[in-house]
């Protein structure tokens, strides 16, 4: 972990992995076999995907018995948010965040 | 959009520059707590069986309360958890909170908390979700630059 932010715009670059990352936000702590049913994709290509996720530190990996289950980690993304965010005016991307949600739902 | 049902286990994880002992000491001592927990101050003599609470910065009320169930320094520290700044989360069931601290490679230690038990928590669930990233966020700022969070 020499650059902890590199890993992760890199993990996120990437639909597949912003999708599965979508999955995990909607229900945690899925196996493999659960994420793989959802993708069209390979489980081995599934598998690649969840290790760059891992190791940029935005999927933490659980055992449960003989199960891995994974799990979404927001922390690296909270990190980019303080590092970016917090130096300029929140209140300010916070308004154009909320009116890119409002127009979207209505379109 | 999409919403978000609070799950009833819940993982965070960061890497941080410290040592394991530094990392327990900022989970066990108030004089920490206060500077990255909502300015909250820890109280618990960190023993198996006994209690763990979380005071209100001016020492008036207690936010958190709950009982030590594993403790072993500087690796690993649960207790259970009853939210008591929220009247609905107050009527809850006890969840858990589990500390865990890997010592990792190069000074860079990871830090796991997960936060489980929820089922019959679903308001504590629902109200930690966000509360875990600003807390651990906050713990690594402080420990790498000595100062916390700016806001």
């Amino acid at each position: 972990m020499t650059d902890d932010g590199d890993l992760v715009f890199r993990a996120l670059a990437d639909p597949t992995r912003r999708h599965l990352l979508d999955r995990l936000f909607e229900r945690d702590g899925r196996t493999l076999t659960e994420l793989e049913s959802e993708l069209e994709m390979t489980r081995f290509g599934v598998m690649k995907h969840l290790r760059v996720l891992e190791d940029a530190g935005l999927v933490v990996t659980r055992r449960e018995g003989r199960t891995k289950l994974h799990y979404l980690n927001p922390v690296p993304i909270r990190l980019i948010h303080d590092r970016w965010i917090d130096k300029y005016t929140e209140h300010r991307v916070s308004a154009l965040a909320e009116l890119k949600t409002e127009l979207e739902a209505a379109g | 959009m999409t919403t978000m049902t609070a799950q009833t286990t819940q993982v965070y994880s960061v890497f941080i520059r410290a040592t394991p002992e530094q990392i327990w000491d900022a989970i066990t001592k108030p004089e920490f707590t206060a500077k990255y927990f909502y300015g909250s101050l820890v109280d618990s003599d960190f023993e198996v069986g006994g209690e763990h609470k979380s005071w209100s910065p001016d020492h008036s009320q207690v936010w958190v309360e709950g009982v030590v169930q594993d403790a072993d320094p500087p690796k690993r520290l649960s207790y259970t958890w009853r939210a008591l700044y929220d009247e609905e989360t107050a009527a809850e069931e006890p969840s858990r909170v589990t500390w865990e601290i890997d010592p990792g490679e190069n000074g860079v230690a990871k830090l796991t908390v997960v936060h489980d038990q929820l089922e019959g928590a679903p308001k504590t669930a629902a109200n930690v979700a966000g509360g875990w990233m600003y807390i651990l966020s906050g713990m690594k700022t402080l420990l790498e630059t000595g100062k916390p969070l700016a806001g």
